[in-house]
């Protein structure tokens, strides 16, 4: 019995097909364990070997990881909303609606979304307070930290234009508040101190973000090709760096 | 009491229930930690330098805790709906107004500053000051492990950044700010028509100044005098220190800044609740 399936096993993996697909065998062994990272496309983003610490959970709380992982969560389920939902005033707060009700799994598809972003940002300040406790910044990591620094305020801002979109009066009046603040930006917003007397009212930085004297329909236009496009390929392009960074660092860090 | 149960339980404010119980959970870990390594001596950390490979020991660790947290995410998600209130109009203005709970530190800071300050320079100064802290912070001990013996300022700072001015405010924020922005204790029924009188005063009236004049002229010198005393005597006190030597003169002036930066918040908020202070510095330009 035992024969027959190693001898099945082996007419598998040896295959055409089972060849194309994975390039080598799965021996134990120290060449096979580091060949499994570096020649996989996936994984390859780790070093073949780290310090004992660094899969320790109590150094690193896994926090980085887990606010990857949200990221990739509220892509993966962002994609899928976005065939549901039509970003005009007319639509949006309808869409929703129908999301909900009448989409199957279309309210669970939301709730995900919506948990896994305030999950991200939970864990992207933890994530901070840790590299904090940890020193990791220190030389030669500073130019990380700030990288890091940079997808903290994207992350938020992420989350923060992604609160408009279901265009009910919780998004609304939530994002009429948080712009409210760039009206008083000194030279730039129309109520800031030492504004020239060519900035108005319709022609400041909240005129830019908005697209309007108010929150108004092209604001959620303007914010969902934000949500949907801009800041994520910003978050993309920044993880990959810090990412990258990471590594070229030298990996974790730890007592020298 | 209502109002507050129900800022509890909405759906929104659940992140911040989670954060009230992990942040102390990771503030546990990490100083327990640091305590560990500081009477050890040597951390544990440098025990533990060896290489493991990543295959499995890493890879297996990272998959576990993407199921673990995969499967919070989903029980999260069937237990709780995301909110979905009325459609949107901009003739009905709830009070109060929110902001997200991540941005509500910032909108409490408004009681204190005007908003030039609360919503544009404060958060670029957070922003840059965090960038700069690798820059600034000169200190080669406790990189990449836990520590707080090696570095107390850094990690007394930081904490009383990252807790009282962005947990505790935005705590603030959402549970006991009612209409109006008007505090309101937990078990206080929110009224819509609470009054409260204004009777701040700038500080400058205080001292019994009065013209508007030596107002502002006064006002920049408490302001610039705050910036600069307290360095300034530091710096003639300690400058032949090996401390101030290495950190040099611009980290220096830096440091001093940001730091005081942040120490304006608390004070000012002293200063409010204690004299009912508005301004410190009235300028026919802006106000601090
Ligand atoms: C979208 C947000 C972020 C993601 C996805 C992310 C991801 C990661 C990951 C996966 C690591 C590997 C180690 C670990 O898991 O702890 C890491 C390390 C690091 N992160 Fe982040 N991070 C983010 C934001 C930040 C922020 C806000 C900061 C600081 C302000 C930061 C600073 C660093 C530094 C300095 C390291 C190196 C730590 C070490 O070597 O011990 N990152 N990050």
């Amino acid at each position: 019995m035992d024969e027959k399936r190693n001898g099945l096993k082996e007419k598998i993996t040896n295959s055409q097909i089972w060849r194309s697909m994975f390039r080598h065998g799965y021996e134990k062994t120290g060449r096979r364990y580091t060949l499994q990272i570096l020649q996989n496309v996936w994984l390859h983003l780790h070093p073949p070997r780290v310090p004992r610490h660094g899969i320790n959970f109590r150094f690193t709380w896994c926090m980085g990881g887990i606010t990857f992982l949200m990221f990739l969560v509220t892509a993966v389920t962002g994609v899928l909303l976005m065939f549901y939902y039509r970003p005009t005033a007319e639509y949006a707060f309808r869409d929703i609606q129908y999301l909900e009700f009448d989409i199957p799994f279309g309210m669970l598809l939301r709730n995900m979304h919506r948990w896994a972003a305030h999950g991200m940002v939970i864990a992207v300040m933890l994530h901070m307070f840790r590299v904090f406790l940890t020193g990791s910044y220190k030389k030669p990591r500073e130019f990380n930290w700030a990288v890091g620094v940079i997808l903290l305020v994207v992350t938020l801002f992420l989350s923060f234009t992604g609160y408009l979109l279901p265009w009910d009066q919780l998004a609304l009046w939530a994002v009429t508040v948080g712009t409210n603040m760039a009206r008083a930006t000194p030279v730039l917003g129309h109520e800031g101190p030492f504004v020239p007397q060519a900035i108005t009212q319709s022609n400041d930085v909240r005129f830019v973000l908005l697209g309007g004297t108010e929150v108004s329909p092209s604001t959620l236009l303007r914010f969902y090709i934000l949500h949907c496009v801009g800041v994520p390929i910003l978050a993309s392009v920044l993880m990959a760096l810090h990412f990258w960074r990471v590594r070229k660092d030298g990996g974790i860090s730890g007592p020298l | 009491m209502e109002p507050f149960l129900a800022l509890v339980s909405k759906p929104d404010n659940v992140p911040i229930i989670a954060i009230i119980f992990l942040l102390p959970f990771f503030t546990w870990l990490a100083f327990s930690q640091g305590r560990r390594n500081d009477k050890a001596g040597t951390p544990a950390e440098a025990a533990l330098k060896d290489k493991v490979y990543v295959w499995p020991y890493l890879c297996r660790a990272e998959f576990l805790c993407a199921i673990i947290v995969m499967l919070i995410l989903g029980v999260w998600s069937i237990a709780l709906d995301a909110p979905l209130e009325e459609m949107s109009d901009p003739a009905k203005t709830p009070n109060p107004s929110k902001a997200p709970w991540y941005f509500l530190a910032l909108q409490e800071m408004l009681v204190y500053f005007d908003p030039w300050i609360a919503g544009v320079v404060l958060p670029g100064l957070i922003i840059a000051g965090l960038i700069a802290i690798p820059y600034i912070d000169i200190n080669p001990k406790g990189k990449g492990y836990y520590t707080l013996k090696e570095r107390p300022f850094a990690i007394a700072t930081f904490c009383f950044g990252f807790f009282m001015l962005w947990i505790v405010l935005m705590v603030v924020g959402t549970f006991l700010r009612g209409p109006g922005w008007n505090f309101f204790a937990p078990w206080v029924k929110w009224d819509p028509h609470k009054v409260v009188s204004l009777t701040n005063v700038n500080l400058s009236y205080k001292f019994g100044i009065r013209g508007d004049l030596t107002a502002n002229i006064f006002g920049f010198i408490v302001v610039a005098g705050y910036f600069s005393l307290g360095p300034l005597l530091y710096f003639w006190k300690r400058k032949t220190s090996r401390f101030l030597q290495e950190l040099g003169l611009i980290r220096y002036i830096i440091v001093s800044f940001l730091f005081l930066t942040m120490m304006a918040l608390p004070i000012k908020m002293i200063l409010r609740w204690v004299w009912n202070i508005k301004y410190i510095w009235v300028s026919p330009w802006f106000n601090v």
